[in-house]
Parts: C-alpha cells; sequence; structure tokens
C-alpha cells in the first residue's frame, strides 16, 4: 500500500450510533473532507459531516417557474400571435383554457429539475470511485455503515487518522487506494 | 383464489388487532430485509407456474398486437363504433386503465407526505402498476384517433403545414396531462429504485446481471451527501406528483364535463372521477398483491394490516363514488331540464339498462361488505370483491360514454352501440400487456423497496441520546 496513491481511510461500523459518533468526533477533530456511507437515509450522518443544505429545491423551484412561463407563453404565442382564431367568439387571450397545460408543464419541468438537479449534484451517473476498492464496501449497500476520512483532507496522517479512527466504535478500519 | 393459510404466529395477533399490529413482522434485521427481498430475484428458480402465468399473459399480449396490426390495416371500421357513438370501448378502456394508474401515485405520493409507514412495502409494486397501466391507457386515445401514425400532430411543433393544435381543447389538456403523469411516475420510479439496484449489483452472482444491475444503479455509494439530495429530491418529486395525480383524472372528466351533452355536463365529474381512480386502482394493487405475497412468502412484509388498510381505502372512495351516482341522478331531476331528465330514464329503464344496474350492484351494494372485519381480513374474499370494483369501475365508464351519447337530442339521430370482437380483442390484450409486464416486473425488479424497510426497523433508527447532541 505504500507506493500507492491512497484515497483515504475507511471505518467499518455496525450501528447507526457508531456511525454518527464517529462522523461527529471527526468533525470536532478538524477533519472537512469526510463521506459517510449507510444503507438508507440517515440524516443525521450527513448533518454530523456537516452537510446540512442542498439545493435541490430551488433548482426545482427554477424548474417549475420556467415550466410554467414556457407552458404559458407557449400557447399566448400560438393563439394570439401566430395563430389566431376565433372559436365560438371567446377572446384570444382566454387564459382560463391556458391554465391547466401551465400547470401540467410546471409539474413536468419541476420533477424532471429536481431528478437531473439530483443526480448531477450528486456527479451521477459516475463509473468509478475508489471507495469501491475497499474489500468490504458492498456491505454499504445492506447493513454495514461506513466512514471515509480522504487523503485530501488538510489534517489527513496516515498514522494519526488511523489511530483516531481505531478509537471510535468501528470494527475495522481500512486505508482505501485511490 | 383460496383462502390463504396464514401459518404465522403474528398473524393471530393481527387477526385481533389488526390497526395496532406491526407493518412489519417482528424479528427483522437490516441484513434479513435485504436478503429476503434480493433473493426472490437473484437466488429463486424461475417456477413452472411462473411460466405457465407469464406464457398466459404473453399469449394475450400478441392478441393486442394482433388486433391493432388488422385496426391499423382496415380502420376504426372495424370496431362498434359509428355515429352518433363514436366514443366506444377505446375511451372506456383509456379512462379505466389510466384511474388505475392513480393508487400507485396515491400509495407512493400521498401516503408518503402523510407519513403513513405502511406504505414502504407496496408502494414499488404499485408505482410498477402505475406504469404500466398508463402505458395500456395511452394505446386508445392513439389507436382510436384513426391514422395513429400522424398522432404527433397532437404535440405542438412548429411545422411546414402552419397550423398548431387548439389549446382550448380538452383532449389537448388531456395530452399534456397524460404524458406528464407517465414522466413523473416513470420518473419516481426510477429514483425510488436507484439504491435498490445498487444493493442488487453488490449482491448478485452472476456477471451479467451483476453488469446490468450496476449500469441502472448508476454508481451508487449510498454516500451521506448523495442520500441528503436523494431524499429532498424524492420528497419534492411526491409533492409534485400528489397534485398531479388529482389533477390527471379531473382532466380527463373534464373530457366528458367540458361539453355540453346532457349526463356528460356536471360539476361533480372531476372529484367523483378522481375518487374512482382510485376506487379502481387500489383494487388492483389488492389484485395484484394477494397472490403475490402468498405465492412469494411476503406475508411478513405486506400483512393484513396492508390489506385492511387498503379495504378501508376502497370503502372510502367507494362511498363517494355512490354519492356522485345519486348526485347525478339528483342534478338531473333538480335542473329541470328535460334532456337530462331523459337521460337519466334512459340510463335507468333504456336499452342499456342493464349496465347501469349491473353498475350499481357491482359498485355501490357488493363492496358494502368491506364494513364487515372479516371480509377485511380475509385475503380470498378481498380479491374476490376487488374483482367485482374493477368490473363495476369499468361498467361505469361504459354507462357514461356510451348512454350519454346513443339518444342524440333528435330521435333521428338515435343509434346503437354494439362492440365488436376486435373492441374485446383490444381490450384482452391490454390485460395481457399489463399483467405480462407485472410477470416481468418481479422477476427482474426488488418488488418492495428496500431501503425503505429498513427504516421500518426500529434498529435503524438513532438512540436517544445520540440524536439529542444536536
Amino acid at each position: 500500500m505504500t507506493d500507492q496513491v491512497l484515497h483515504g481511510v475507511v471505518a467499518e461500523f455496525t450501528t447507526p450510533d457508531g456511525l454518527v459518533i464517529a462522523c461527529k468526533k471527526a468533525r470536532a477533530a478538524g477533519y472537512s473532507r469526510m463521506d459517510a456511507y449507510t444503507p438508507y437515509p440517515l440524516e443525521e450522518a450527513a448533518e454530523a459531516i456537516g452537510f446540512t443544505k442542498t439545493q435541490v429545491p430551488l433548482l426545482t423551484l427554477i424548474g417549475g417557474i420556467l415550466g410554467g412561463l414556457s407552458g404559458y407563453l407557449l400557447q399566448y404565442w400560438v393563439h394570439v400571435l401566430a395563430y389566431p382564431m376565433n372559436v365560438g367568439g371567446r377572446p384570444l387571450h382566454s387564459w382560463p383554457s391556458f391554465i391547466i397545460i401551465t400547470f401540467e408543464m410546471t409539474i413536468l419541468f419541476a420533477g424532471i429539475t429536481a431528478v437531473v438537479g439530483m443526480l448531477t449534484l450528486n456527479g451521477l451517473p459516475q463509473p468509478y470511485h475508489p471507495i469501491f476498492n475497499h474489500p468490504r464496501f458492498t456491505a454499504a449497500s445492506r447493513d454495514r455503515f461506513f466512514l471515509c476520512i480522504e487523503a485530501a483532507d488538510p489534517r489527513f496522517e496516515l498514522e494519526k487518522t488511523t489511530r483516531f479512527l481505531q478509537a471510535t466504535d468501528a470494527i475495522d478500519v481500512a486505508e482505501v487506494a485511490d | 383464489m383460496d383462502q390463504v393459510p396464514e401459518t404465522n404466529a403474528s398473524t393471530t395477533l393481527e387477526r385481533l388487532l389488526p390497526g395496532q399490529a406491526p407493518v412489519l413482522t417482528p424479528g427483522h434485521t437490516l441484513e434479513t430485509i435485504t436478503d429476503k427481498i434480493v433473493s426472490i430475484v437473484l437466488r429463486r428458480p424461475v417456477t413452472l407456474g411462473w411460466v405457465g402465468g407469464f406464457a398466459l399473459f404473453f399469449g394475450l399480449m400478441n392478441v393486442l398486437l394482433f388486433a391493432m396490426a388488422y385496426l391499423f390495416f382496415r380502420g376504426v371500421g372495424i370496431w362498434g363504433i359509428n355515429i352518433p357513438v363514436g366514443w366506444g370501448f377505446a375511451i372506456v378502456n383509456f379512462v379505466w386503465w389510466v384511474g388505475i394508474g392513480h393508487a400507485g401515485t396515491l400509495i407512493s405520493a400521498i401516503l408518503l407526505l402523510l407519513k403513513q409507514g405502511w406504505r414502504n412495502s407496496i408502494n414499488r409494486f404499485a408505482e410498477a402498476m402505475t406504469l404500466f397501466a398508463v402505458a395500456c391507457a395511452g394505446i386508445f386515445p392513439l389507436i382510436h384517433t384513426g391514422r395513429p401514425w400522424l398522432a404527433y400532430w397532437l404535440f405542438p411543433y412548429p411545422n411546414t403545414m402552419g397550423v398548431w393544435p387548439q389549446f382550448r381543447s380538452p383532449l389537448l389538456w388531456d395530452v399534456f396531462a397524460v404524458s406528464t403523469y407517465a414522466t413523473i411516475s416513470a420518473l419516481f420510479w426510477f429514483v425510488g429504485l436507484i439504491p435498490d439496484l445498487a444493493t442488487f449489483r453488490d449482491t448478485a452472482t452472476n456477471p451479467v446481471a451483476k453488469t446490468v444491475y450496476g449500469l441502472l444503479a448508476m454508481g451508487w455509494r449510498g454516500s451521506a451527501r448523495h442520500w441528503k439530495r436523494y431524499e429532498s429530491a424524492y420528497l419534492l418529486l411526491a409533492g409534485l406528483a400528489t397534485p398531479l395525480v388529482l389533477s390527471v383524472h379531473t382532466v380527463v372528466s373534464f373530457d366528458f364535463a367540458v361539453s355540453i351533452l346532457p349526463g356528460w355536463h356536471t360539476t361533480v365529474f372531476p372529484p367523483y372521477f378522481v375518487a374512482g381512480a382510485i376506487y379502481s386502482g387500489f383494487a388492483m394493487v389488492l389484485v395484484l398483491a394477494i397472490p403475490i405475497r402468498r405465492f412469494y412468502g411476503v406475508q411478513d412484509m405486506m400483512t393484513l394490516r396492508h390489506l385492511d388498510n387498503a379495504a378501508k381505502v376502497m370503502l372510502g372512495t367507494g362511498l363517494i363514488v355512490a354519492y356522485g351516482y345519486s348526485m347525478e341522478a339528483f342534478y338531473a331531476y333538480y335542473s329541470g331540464n328535460a334532456y337530462e331528465l331523459f337521460v337519466l330514464k334512459n340510463r335507468m329503464l333504456g336499452p342499456l339498462a342493464w349496465s347501469y344496474w349491473c353498475l350499481i350492484i357491482f359498485n355501490v351494494l357488493i363492496p358494502q361488505v368491506l364494513w364487515i372485519r372479516k371480509v377485511r381480513l380475509n385475503p380470498g374474499m378481498l380479491f374476490g370483491t376487488s374483482l367485482v370494483i374493477l368490473f363495476g369501475m369499468w361498467l361505469e365508464r361504459f354507462v357514461i360514454v356510451v348512454t350519454s351519447l346513443h339518444r342524440d337530442f333528435l330521435p333521428s339521430s338515435w343509434g346503437m352501440y354494439v362492440a365488436t370482437r376486435w373492441d374485446y380483442a383490444v381490450f384482452a390484450g391490454t390485460l395481457g400487456l399489463f399483467f405480462s409486464a407485472m410477470f416481468l416486473f418481479v422477476r427482474l425488479m426488488p418488488m418492495i423497496t428496500i431501503f425503505e424497510m429498513r427504516m421500518l426497523l426500529p434498529q435503524a433508527k438513532l438512540s436517544e441520546e445520540v440524536a439529542a447532541h444536536d
């Protein structure tokens, strides 16, 4: 492992408690480049590593507004400007009948933005990630919890960080190549 | 379906206290939940029963392909439609299938927002049901256009003909509502699948399965940052899908209510269409869930409490539908409008009166057995009641479409509607498409959401002292 580039040191936990306590300790010790891996959403773990805000709701709002505007303006442009047609003497700008498509387009754009935005911010699809070099990482999608302190962290020192993680509830601490 | 033998000791508890019974039988751990759901797809051998069932419905699906090929060759004249009844089975089936889809979205989105933990084991296959039902529904308006190869004219795009679609028409609202619904349902379903596909990728031993699930999982690794954004996006999608699902059947009802035809032109249509959609959708959920939980042995995850809750939703929405029928009759009477009164009388006593009274029996009278708790806790009887409701809801759309159309304002334009064998063939064919897709789904995808089931475990939650440190 000495001549390989290191991604980080990974500790493995069997309980969500062990993971969250270790995350909080690591943050208190000044580590910032780290990530927790859990088999189900555990909001406390994200908070414990200092990740509290996501941009997904803002993106979704923008997507929804753009969708609604494009839906309404499309109908306005078609029925008032591009292709005016008198139907039953109604005004060309008969806005009540434009509401439904405006609504549907709002939902459509907001939904697509939420999903695409979430995937993009998460950097997915991602064909390769060094964390998968950990021999037992497949358990992260089953029943185990992992905390990785990355080598890129300014406070990272291999021996010190390893000893730090060994002092937590971890059942195993391993180095993972990049 | 015979009565399902319930041997599990905990089910006795459920029989006594269905309301308080846990939604997940105690004794499970993170590991056993994962193993149980994964093994249905990755370890369980393909059984003769599955092959037989799939072959049957796949055969029916080929009837659909054949009937559609002949339809494209000869035109819609092979169906029973003619003036004055221009909307026959095609529209009846369309409304029926879209309605069935609604329960899936209700379970996955609305019950998520209402924090109903019991939804976690049935939402995945209910969402799949939505997707396949909307696919079946989408076929009908397209093949009903007569020249389906020009169906893209429905979408607004700059074209050399220099024309644009009529956005004031409810039929175009339908195009937007149903295509948005299909897109959002597919997104919701796929986003929910990503973490479970990662579990499949990590568990599969077959290299082909590993590669395919790995590609679909897109490199999901369960990072806390990813989960946070994921949960945010998932909740937002649920929040968007909730008004959407209510709007879709409202828009479908506008196809009728915005017209000025007697029997269609009523304000009660949108709410009672939405209630009817959820009514038939939950019936389909039970028709699928009861055999699935039996054949795949997941009674500990889809418990009697789930069946009980679904039955209560059916009872509630069924009563709204019954209220809709009585209000329809009252409006006709109270309006004093001769044509409305005639439609009412014609429905109850005219040549198609059998369909109206069958509808009342199947949709209003028989489902009242759901008041009895014994029936709600008996999978066999629930299965039967659900089939009756599905048939009743199909008849409802038949009554609405056909009886309003076949008697025009002038007796000289009266007509009669008789469905041909091609009408039946297309309908049976979509049943084949729907069920063969469900058969494939239970063998290829996790039919129960693994990561959400993990969240139901007591050991998945943080202990109070750790959580309190914040």
